[in-house]
């Protein structure tokens, strides 16, 4: 046993010992969290690698084809774009149809529209709090007590991240301009029909 | 520096390390994980004198609450267990707050059997835990269900099936208001029975009331007038009578001033009035008013929570009758629509003719359930 090999130990014990530390204190073990300082700036990260785009905000045809407009970022289905009834799906494993914005599904569940997420008070998230966002994605209930959030919204995959992303996202979502946008309330399916 | 030493160093490292691993392994640190686990089994958490022959310990009292939640046409028992010599401070009437090492019990059955069984037990000052059970199909014993709850233990009707609910389901309701405890309340055991109360119970001998905790001193600190006078739901006739305490115990869960949704406006929660207390927020706060959700096929601008005279444009009725995930009210605990209480709530619309003559003043709360307690949280899932 020579000093070097010692020393080269005692690194190793006080790096996995710190690693440990740091462990049990949580947010260096996500990556994320480390390289984005301030709770806003990890909600805009979150939000632009989770897909939050993907369907609140509404899709325009772009040169490459289906895109964001992000003109219109994460103000959820176009208030003024009424959707005609769903069409029938042919017989065979098909489920739902969606609008070309991708901000309105039709499926066993009824029509969902996807929500304004940008903090306008009437139409938005405005008048949410942390608590309710955060319960929401927990629960998969609308302001965490409600309705229940309908698919496609993957509020199950959300509801896993922790406390300290979540926050992040809500700090981001309410550090918008907010964008008065009023998104139909959800159809139910024709009674009768499959939930 | 010895071999002693290098394995001492290896071992120090290997600990750390392998601590590390399993920490980033096992991820979840609930904040809200109970410091002492709910046993494996219902046969074990003292609600029996006999586990075998299930008789009740009689410690644990029977009792029945004047307005039932609807839980789908199950059928209910109830018990609750106070430690020995203690009292439930009475002195907020609306919210008891009972001494620590509180137990209650809840079963449900369907078709004459036993399907889950419910603990609630209060293990701090404060602080509830909850504990779901789910029978055997030998219906000797139940065991304890996870935290995320169970699915399809019963089917209730065809294709419909009773579940076992989360932990974050049972706060949705039992963290949303003045007190945890939402079925044992002085309206609730009130001695003034209410004769049209949807899927009421009858009042067996030895079952615990208002007056049985007075007269056994198991109650501190309640306003005498409650002991002259049972509380009974102040409405202008029986039928709204029936329906205010229905609403009570089946929306204003949620739907109550202290609540995190306090700000749609909306309170259902029956609150036994003193003086300066509104006594019918439930009246003042859905009759004629316009709400967040509108009736799909009413006129543009007709829908009102409560539109007198017009159940059909009323969306408090049109949401307690959906059973679809878009519009069901309440959203959690039920499956099927209850048709005895919508024709209550029918009959009581149908006979409404406006809004009260002095509705009450409805402002913001000034303390939220928000403010009292942290958000529902989960660190590190």
């Amino acid at each position: 046993m020579t000093h070097k090999t010692a020393t080269v130990l005692i690194a190793f014990a006080g790096i996995t010992l710190t690693t440990l530390i740091a462990t049990a204190s949580g947010p260096a073990q996500r990556p994320a969290a480390a390289t984005h300082r301030t709770p806003v700036e990890l909600g805009a990260y979150l939000v632009s690698t989770m897909g939050c785009h993907d369907c609140h905000t509404p899709w325009k045809l772009g040169p490459k084809g289906p895109e964001p407009d992000m003109s219109r970022a994460l103000t959820g289905h176009p208030e003024d774009l009424k959707m005609p009834p769903a069409p029938a799906l042919p017989a065979g494993p098909w489920m739902a149809s969606f609008a070309a914005t991708n901000t309105a599904w039709a499926g066993p569940w009824g029509v969902s529209f996807t929500a304004n997420l940008t903090p306008d008070k009437e139409t938005g998230l405005g008048d949410w709090t942390e608590e309710q966002f955060i319960a929401a994605l927990r629960t998969g209930k609308h302001q965490g007590k409600g309705r229940q959030i309908l698919p496609p919204m993957p509020w199950s995959v959300y509801g896993r991240l922790v406390d300290e992303e979540v926050k992040a996202l809500w700090a981001y979502l309410q550090s918008l301009a907010p964008v008065k946008n009023r998104v139909p309330q959800p159809i139910d399916p024709p009674e009768g029909s499959q939930r | 520096m010895t071999r002693k030493l290098t394995r001492m160093l290896l071992t120090l490292a290997a600990c750390a390390w392998a601590g590390a691993v399993a920490m980033r392994a096992g991820g979840a640190t609930d904040n809200d994980v109970p410091s002492a686990p709910p046993p494996g089994r219902l046969s074990e958490t003292g609600l029996y004198a006999d586990r075998d022959a299930l008789i009740i310990d009689q410690r644990n009292r029977p009792f029945t609450p004047q307005y039932p939640l609807w839980s789908d046409g199950a059928a209910k028992r109830r018990w609750v267990r106070l430690p020995d010599g203690a009292t439930i401070d009475a002195r907020d009437v609306n919210r008891w707050d009972f001494p620590v090492g509180t137990t209650f019990w809840k079963e449900f059955a369907f078709g004459g059997r036993k399907v889950e069984t419910r603990m609630f037990r209060k293990v701090a000052r404060d602080r509830w835990d909850f504990a779901s059970y789910a029978w055997q199909d030998d219906q000797r014993d139940a065991t304890l269900v996870p935290r995320d709850g169970l699915a399809r233990v019963a089917e209730v009707a065809p294709g419909k099936w009773h579940n076992i609910p989360s932990h974050d389901e049972c706060r949705a309701c039992h963290d949303a208001g003045r007190t945890e405890v939402l079925g044992f309340s002085a309206l609730q055991l009130s001695d003034d029975r209410d004769p049209l109360a949807p899927h009421a119970e009858p009042l067996e001998p030895g079952m615990v009331t208002l007056a049985s905790l007075v007269a056994e001193r198991r109650i501190a600190g309640l306003a005498s007038r409650l002991i002259t006078t049972p509380p009974r739901v102040a409405g202008r006739t029986p039928v709204e009578r029936a329906v205010l305490g229905y609403l009570s115990t089946n929306c204003g869960s949620c739907h109550n001033r202290e609540s995190s949704i306090a700000s749609l406006g909306l309170f259902l929660k029956y609150a036994i009035a003193s003086p300066r207390t509104c006594t019918a927020d439930a009246l003042a706060t859905t009759i004629g008013h316009t709400g967040h959700w509108a009736v799909p096929d009413a006129p543009d601008g007709t829908s009102r929570v409560v539109a007198p005279g017009a159940p059909a444009r009323s969306a408090l009725l049109r949401r307690a009758q959906s059973r679809r995930p878009s519009s069901q009210m309440p959203p959690i605990g039920t499956v099927l629509a209850d048709r005895d209480a919508l024709r209550l709530v029918t009959e009581w619309i149908d006979a409404l003719e406006g809004p009260p003559a002095a509705p009450c003043a409805v402002s913001a709360p000034a303390t939220t359930a928000a403010a009292r307690r942290p958000a529902t949280s989960r660190t590190g899932r």
